[in-house]
């Protein structure tokens, strides 16, 4: 894309974590029974009265106060009128012009630049229910549990530049969530989810070009394959003389492309207006204090905390902090140890891996962090060699074991003997005439070989550096 | 006229409703009549007045998290005239 710029804004929408619903007791938790969380109140009958869900006030308060927004004392929710077999009151209770928070930012690194990003607005709003197609008989179903869960929609400015920039973005803002626990930003649940306004403009231009908004995207993957395909199409069409249409389209991850949806053409005249059936939301100094005071240590305090206080690089502290569930394993493992390069090695490399094959995670995997430690301080003793602590990993990470019964059971502990590893160390030089000429004759790699054959000859067991030392001693006597 | 004929197909189409010729002459002028009336109001001097988000003196009416027992489906699906598979069904919404 040599002559052109594209400019994306994200609106995400993120269900709050509430026990139950915006306006009624129904519970709000995800997968049950179609229609079985649901009441009056939330399939919008007639003549019922919605009360607000004080934690969804709370819960947004917190996402204004950690994106550095102002929190508006004064607030109110509005009617956003459409029709759609989701939404059974044919409106969402939204808001319009006086939105909870306002004014915000987020940054986070793009390569090795800062960026930051303006937050326009976070608002409170309710969810719509979820449509299922019958292929039996053609029809629609309507599963209206999900209706009135507590939403918020966080409007970006349209401060990207690149698919890259959009999904850092997106990544920090679900660290951010995922910190304050006001959501828990499943996105193969929809909990977490974002619309994206992307439009081009030739290189040097101010004006905005034509922006379309693509809905409802809810993987990372998604997001990064809708914008590239956008931004192609709109090229090609300036290319080819054509005019963008300012319209809504949709994803479609399996087969790769997107298209314009054409039923909602109309349906932007939403006549917003004030909701008669609740009051006005007037947040106090003392309660947003109050709300500030709680806040954890947000991922950008943690990262430059590690560094400091473990001395650990850049790069593996903004990898541990990005999730406070990783965060958390990391730092009681280290409370344990004490070896904080040793754990995020564990956490970054060989674990991050088996966690990604077995989708799961850290919580989720047998090895507690205790053990972890446990591990680690069996190698830092020397009681086993890192080569075997890989081993005894992979038997903790299946079993759930702990490493010392692990290596006790094994008799794995690492033979430090200079007697026993001389003999092996003896009998390897004098099976492998060859290598040790090639030694001699200054090929390097040579030692390499015999230190693998000596370790394969104790199991691994032996101490690598009692190996070196006296496979030197006798190659050099 | 403070309402056009076009502004009533357009509300009339937003609302789902077919208008007959008939219909659209008569809302026009009805609707019309109703805006008008209200219009009146614009003659009030409000220069001094807050705008009104709520027309009562209440503000922050908040309810606890705490779960309560949802609807009975069958007896929340009692009006609904197709139902299938625990849910009620509608003719196909085509995206």
């Amino acid at each position: 894309m040599k002559n052109y710029e594209v400019v994306i804004g994200l609106e995400v929408h993120a269900e709050l974590s509430t026990k139950t619903k915006m306006y009624c007791g129904c519970s709000a938790a995800f997968g049950s029974d179609p229609n079985t969380h649901c009441c009056p109140i939330c399939t919008g009958m007639p003549g019922v009265l919605p009360v607000l869900n004080g934690k969804a006030v709370e819960y947004a308060v917190k996402a204004g106060l950690a994106t550095n927004c102002e929190i508006a004392r004064f607030s109110k929710q509005d009617r956003k009128n459409y029709f759609y077999p989701d939404l059974p009151k044919a409106y969402q209770t939204s808001q319009y012009d006086l939105p909870l928070c306002k004014n915000g930012y987020i940054e986070f690194k793009v390569g090795d630049t800062q960026k930051r990003v303006g937050i326009t607005r976070i608002h409170i709003e309710e969810d719509a229910g979820k449509l299922i197609h019958d292929a039996y008989t053609g029809d629609t179903l309507v599963d209206m549990n999900r209706c009135a869960v507590p939403l918020i929609e966080i409007v970006s400015e349209p401060d990207m530049r690149s698919a890259e920039e959009a999904i850092n973005y997106m990544q920090t803002l679900k660290s951010i969530l995922e910190y304050l626990e006001i959501s828990d930003c499943k996105m193969q649940e929809g909990s977490l989810r974002c619309d994206v306004n992307l439009s081009i403009r030739p290189i040097g231009q101010k004006e905005f070009g034509t922006r379309t908004e693509t809905k409802n995207l809810n993987s990372f993957k998604s997001i990064q394959r809708a914008i590239e395909f956008e931004i192609q199409r709109q090229i090609d069409e300036i290319e080819a003389g054509r005019q963008i249409f300012q319209e809504t389209r949709r994803w479609d991850d399996d087969k790769g492309y997107g298209y314009a949806m054409r039923s909602k053409e109309d349906a932007h005249d939403y006549r917003y207006f004030p909701e008669p059936d609740l009051a006005p939301i007037v947040l106090s100094d003392e309660y947003i204090n109050e709300i500030k005071k709680e806040l954890p240590e947000m991922p950008h305090i943690k990262k430059q905390r590690y560094m400091s206080e473990f001395n650990l690089p850049e790069y593996d502290s903004e990898q541990i902090t990005s999730s406070k569930e990783v965060a958390g394993y990391f730092e009681k493992a280290v409370s344990i140890c004490n070896n904080p390069k040793a754990v995020a090695n564990w956490i970054m490399g060989d674990f991050a891996k088996m966690l990604n094959e077995s989708d799961i995670t850290v919580n989720e995997s047998k090895i507690l962090p205790e053990n972890l430690a446990k591990l680690i301080m069996l190698t830092d003793n020397q009681t086993i060699s890192s080569a075997i602590a890989k081993k005894v990993f992979i038997d903790m990470f299946e079993t759930g074991k702990n490493a010392q019964d692990i290596v006790n059971e094994k008799g794995l502990v690492q033979i430090t003997d200079e007697g026993a590893i001389k003999q092996i160390v003896e009998r390897i030089v004098s099976e492998n005439a060859q290598s040790v000429a090639d030694y001699k004759a200054g090929k390097d790699k040579a030692i390499g070989f015999l230190v693998g054959q000596i370790m394969k000859e104790s199991k691994g067991k032996a101490n690598p550096q009692v190996v070196n030392k006296l496979l030197l001693e006798v190659l050099n006597k | 006229m403070s309402v056009s004929k076009e502004q009533v197909k357009h509300i009339a189409n937003l609302a789902r409703l077919k208008l007959s010729d008939e219909e659209l002459e008569k809302y026009t002028n009805s609707l019309s009549d109703i805006v008008d009336f209200a219009e009146s109001l614009n003659e009030v001097d409000v220069s001094n007045v807050e705008p009104t988000a709520h027309i009562l003196k209440i503000q922050n009416v908040f309810r606890k998290d705490e779960l309560k027992e949802s609807f009975d489906r069958e007896e929340l699906f009692k009006n609904a005239p197709t139902k299938e598979s625990g849910c009620i069904s509608v003719p196909k919404v085509v995206e």
